[in-house]
């Protein structure tokens, strides 16, 4: 069984309300650390056995078609170890 | 004239789409999500509300519902679409309208009178207006900021596709104020604000939503 990772992120030009507010929370708590937050989607997608090349074109196109909406997000799909 | 509403699993305005398509003149004919058939509607209006529970993304799941396969041929083909807030969003996921919706600016959902300035009255969906005409009705929504590149938004701009504008302040961080645009041909409009919640003054801001759905007679009368 292997497990393929695709990460969706707002593309940097967008706004992202939701990260600005994680931002602004961080230091309430005492986390000084930021001076950026970018909130994304994660999928996790698990196949039996190895993934093929062209399984990895499928997972592709799905996250072009779906999982992603390319007007206004990027994604990377990876597999992980 | 036949005027088809679809109701999506989590739709919530198809009732008061309906009844404004009624008080606007027309037949309203209910669709479902898994309709393969359209019915012969002469018009579609997509309805407001949280389609698939705005699952993935807001329209993001709808725009792949059969019936929606049918409305994209049929609005390609120069049917009348109107696309209301989580209509607009699937609009804009299937690629009927450029652009998407993403959240509010400052993260809260909105539910308000808005006034809103129509700015292209040559739409099947706003030809009852007067080019430049202010009408008041409810804006609620958490996605409704409308995003797009300089490219696109320059397109819409300079193509006058920007069909309706919020007046004042910029109530969600929507480019150029942008509430509403529709596609080249004028056939498909997306609104982000709820016409079919002003059609009465005893119940909304306004009667002045009602525009929208007898807008669409005259269309057919063309």
């Amino acid at each position: 069984m292997a497990k393929i990772v695709v990460d969706v992120m707002l593309k940097p030009e967008i706004l992202d309300p939701q990260g600005n507010a994680v931002a602004s929370a961080l230091p309430r708590l005492g986390f000084t650390f930021a001076t950026s937050v970018r909130q994304g989607k994660r999928f996790e997608i698990e196949i039996d056995g190895e993934p093929t090349p062209a399984q990895l074109a499928e997972v592709e196109k799905a996250a072009e078609v779906l999982l992603s909406n390319p007007v206004i997000e990027n994604y990377v799909v990876r597999v992980e170890k | 004239m036949r005027v088809g509403v679809i109701t999506f699993p989590g739709t919530l305005d198809d009732r008061d789409a309906a009844r404004a398509v009624v008080v606007g003149g027309a037949e309203a004919v209910s669709l479902w999500h898994g309709d393969a058939d359209l019915k012969n509607v002469d018009a579609v209006i997509l309805p407001g509300g949280f389609s698939y529970g705005d699952y993935l993304r807001c329209g993001a799941i709808s725009r792949f519902a059969p019936v929606m396969q049918l409305v994209i041929d049929a609005a390609n083909k120069g049917m009348p679409v109107l696309g209301i807030c989580n209509g607009f969003q699937v609009l804009c996921e299937s690629h009927l309208l450029p652009g998407a919706l993403t959240r509010n600016a400052d993260l809260h959902f909105l539910c308000r009178a808005q006034e809103i300035e129509i700015t292209n009255n040559q739409t099947a969906w706003t030809s009852s207006f007067q080019q430049g005409e202010k009408v008041v009705i409810p804006l609620k929504n958490m996605e409704g900021a409308f995003q797009c590149d300089d490219q696109t938004l320059a397109m819409l701009e300079g193509e006058g596709r920007v069909i309706a504008r919020y007046v004042g302040e910029n109530p969600n961080g929507s480019r150029n104020l942008i509430a509403g645009i529709t596609n080249a041909k004028g056939n498909v409009v997306g609104l982000m604000p709820h016409p079919e919640h002003a059609i009465d003054e005893l119940t909304g801001p306004s009667a002045q939503g009602l525009g929208f759905f007898t807008s669409i007679l005259n269309a057919m009368v063309k």
